[in-house]
């Protein structure tokens, strides 16, 4: 389990919060998209779970255990995750990327390349890929190893940071369906953080919405689409209604 | 073959071996001493600042300045070691030009490796926090692999400039490349001067394209180019020291100044030492006053300087005795106060002279320097780059009353040119010098005997002050040099065809002289 309490973070010396008081528990094996506008803080409140960033207040605890009580490298070796801009180390293989994090850990080299095939396998790439570099693999196939090396060191948790930012939308959504499935099969606690709104409704059990670093509403996909009393946050939530909708409404017009 | 080009070509394993040697070792230290400081720097910009604008600085000052500053720095810190820890640091040849240039070295590897690291994406940066790597595995795995190939852009540029500055090294008695350049000057010998450079030019190409196959190797990722380059790189750096190796120690060290007389002087000395079946280092191209305090510092042997000279500037002495009291005095004041050795006169005077165009100064009716005097300030004045400093200089212009139209300064060589083209009226030319004879000169009469005697004399440091096999070597040579001799020598050398190399002058001379 997640938890967070009272976590506060400001870029400025205080003048402005990226995120502010916030208090936020996530039960192990939870699909959770946090969404929002851009500079909403989804982003920082991620990145404080792993202290990619470090609040200035709160706490934020791991199985009961407070975050900061583990060196930073050590937290995050236990904790897959997946970046915006993907971030593959351009200079080594494809297997290597993969078996980085095991290899920190020290994992023995023959574990490392059993569990190198076996995700590569997971995220649907041929093997002929791991002797390649990044620079030779299209953007939705970086993204895959991406995900291949978040879990390589069987984390129990995977964070997201906007995972299919800059994919076209049918990998997009090819790519969504196999993270939901990773999620079940290895029983993780997922946290996504996204600005596509049905993305996270399609994913999630659960949903967060964020505003000027802080929590504006916070349950089931369907409760959420079944309205709000925070108008912003019904307006957000009409969205992916009004799209589908909308679709509907061309197909019928069409077989009429 | 050329016989010019012959003789260049048996000194370029010296000092083509020097010259890579120092060079490898001045840009192994500049690489060894940029990393950490790059490392210091990828963080923090308070580290970044001074030390980028520290080595830009250095950068600025002319190189042969840079290494001509560190012979009184060196020579300075060699006194200190010596009072406090016993033994010298060697203030000349090697240690100065290798720092000198290894701080030349370290500005393009920095600036590029400080590039390379600021600029490298901030995704794969977070990406390597974010797998779990601590500081040090980020900077080992991510940050120097992926600054590899701009890194080692800024060792190539490094490498090409240590090479090029590295022939500047010469004048402060270290053996490069730079000795065919400086030598080739002082003798007018374009052979040697294109030979020099060409080699040197060879030399930072070969360099460049193997350092380039390691970047290439870096960049692709390949591994075994840039090994491969590295192994040709460390074969070519071994080769060159094969003869250091072979070269044993406790050879004598012969000294020169830097133009043609002291040359060939120094080629002649070698030469007998050489018959007695001992090595010999030749150190030629040293500045002036340099090659004394060498001298007296034990980094020579022995050399050849002119009693006048010494007087002047050596012992700051303004009166003018007798040749041979002046030469008395100099012997007890130069051992009293240097412990150096003043074997002998070789039996000639190279003096200055103030020498004019026959046809001018008989125009002009000129043939003393009270004379020249009269006319001196519709006249131009041409002399070497050392003339105007000299105290002989300061007392012609006093007791004579010399005021020119002008001054103007040349290598020794252009000096007499500037004078047959009617640059100059004028010249402080050297009285061995046989380009005197061969262009006609005038030598103006010095009635007030304000130009000392400038007795060549032969002198030894203080540790081979009493070396019996040194003085039986070179006891013939006293007296031995009458100055028509000595002229024809020089002018083998100086003429503008059928030159000689300073060494087969000194064959001519041994012969000529009859020392067998």
């Amino acid at each position: 389990m997640i938890a967070l309490q009272g976590v506060s973070k400001s870029f400025d010396g205080g003048a402005t919060y990226a995120v502010r008081d916030i208090t936020l528990e996530v039960p192990s094996e939870t699909f959770l998209a946090v969404v929002g506008d851009s500079g909403s803080g989804k982003t920082t409140l991620l990145k404080t779970i792993n202290r990619l960033i470090e609040p200035e207040a709160g706490e934020v605890f791991i199985d009961g255990k407070p975050v900061h009580a583990t060196p930073a490298h050590s937290l995050r070796r236990r904790i897959g995750y997946v970046f915006q801009g993907v971030g593959l180390f351009p200079h080594t293989s494809i297997a290597e990327n993969i078996g980085i994090t095991p290899r920190l850990i020290g994992w023995p080299e023959k574990a490392v390349r059993a569990r190198v095939e076996e995700l590569i396998d997971l995220v649907s790439l041929p093997r002929a890929y791991l002797t390649r570099r990044p620079a030779e693999l299209s953007g939705g196939e970086r993204q895959r190893v991406g995900i291949a090396r978040a879990l390589a060191a069987r984390p129990n948790i995977l964070l997201m940071d906007e995972p299919f930012g800059a994919l076209d939308p049918v990998t997009r959504e090819a790519l969504g369906s196999e993270c939901r499935r990773l999620h079940e099969s290895m029983r993780l606690t997922t946290v996504m953080v996204t600005h596509d709104i049905l993305e996270g409704v399609l994913l999630a059990e659960r949903i967060v919405v964020m505003r000027h670093g802080r929590i504006v509403a916070d349950g089931e996909p369907h409760a959420l689409l079944c309205g709000h009393d925070d108008p912003a946050v019904r307006a957000l939530m009409d969205m992916p209604r009004r799209q589908a909708a909308r679709v509907r409404a061309l197909l019928e017009e069409r077989s009429a | 073959m050329n016989s010019r080009l012959r003789s260049a070509l048996r000194l370029l394993p010296q000092y083509l071996g020097d010259h890579v040697l120092l060079s490898a070792a001045a840009l192994a230290l500049g690489i060894a001493l940029s990393l950490p400081l790059l490392i210091a720097a990828r963080r923090s910009a308070q580290v970044r600042w001074p030390v980028l604008a520290a080595a830009s600085l250095i950068q600025t000052v002319p190189g042969i300045a840079l290494l001509a500053l560190f012979y009184p720095l060196l020579l300075g810190l060699s006194a200190l070691t010596h009072r406090l820890l016993g033994w010298r640091l060697p203030a000349l040849g090697f240690l100065p030009s290798l720092l000198a240039l290894t701080l030349y070295s370290i500005l393009p590897i920095l600036r590029n490796g400080i590039t390379a690291i600021l600029n490298l994406e901030p995704a794969i940066l977070q990406a390597a926090r974010g797998v779990g790597m601590t500081s040090r595995q980020r900077l080992l795995r991510v940050e120097l692999p992926l600054s590899a190939p701009m890194l080692m852009a800024g060792v190539r540029t490094s490498a090409v400039w240590v090479i090029g500055t590295a022939t500047l090294a010469t004048p402060v008695g270290q053996t490069s490349l730079g000795n065919y350049i400086f030598t080739g000057l002082q003798m007018e010998d374009w052979v040697w001067v294109l030979f020099g450079c060409g080699a040197a030019v060879a030399l930072a190409l070969a360099t460049d394209q193997l350092l380039a196959l390691i970047e290439f190797g870096l960049a692709r990722r390949r591994p075994a180019l840039a090994w491969l380059g590295l192994a040709v790189l460390l074969a070519g750096v071994g080769a060159a020291a094969a003869p250091l190796h072979a070269q044993s120690r406790g050879g004598y060290v012969v000294g020169a100044k830097n133009f043609s007389e002291q040359y060939i002087l120094a080629s002649l000395i070698a030469r007998r030492i050489r018959a007695t079946g001992h090595p010999v280092t030749e150190r030629t191209g040293l500045g002036s006053s340099l090659a004394f305090q060498a001298l007296a510092a034990n980094e020579l042997d022995v050399y050849v300087d002119y009693s006048g000279t010494l007087w002047d500037d050596v012992l700051h002495r303004t009166s003018r005795p007798s040749r041979q009291r002046m030469l008395r005095e100099l012997r007890t004041s130069l051992r009293r106060r240097y412990g150096v050795e003043l074997l002998g006169a070789l039996g000639y005077e190279n003096a200055y002279v103030l020498a004019m165009r026959r046809g001018e100064a008989d125009a002009l009716d000129i043939h003393t320097i009270a004379q020249l005097a009269r006319a001196a300030p519709h006249l131009t004045l041409g002399a070497d780059l050392e003339f105007f400093a000299r105290p002989v200089w300061k007392a012609l212009e006093r007791r004579y009353g010399l005021h020119f139209r002008a001054l103007r300064q040349y290598e020794p060589t252009f000096m007499y040119h500037a004078l047959m083209s009617r640059e100059v009226d004028v010249i402080a030319a050297f009285s061995s010098d046989g380009r005197i004879r061969a262009d006609h000169l005038v030598v103006l009469q010095d009635p007030l005997h304000v130009i000392p005697p400038y007795d060549a004399v032969l002198l030894l440091s203080p540790h081979r002050a009493h070396d019996p096999l040194l003085r039986r070597a070179l006891e013939p040579l006293i007296g031995a040099i009458p100055i028509a001799l000595m002229r024809r020598a020089n002018y083998r050398v100086d003429r503008p065809r059928h030159k000689r190399s300073p060494r087969q002058a000194a064959e001519w001379l041994a012969h000529a002289a009859h020392l067998r």
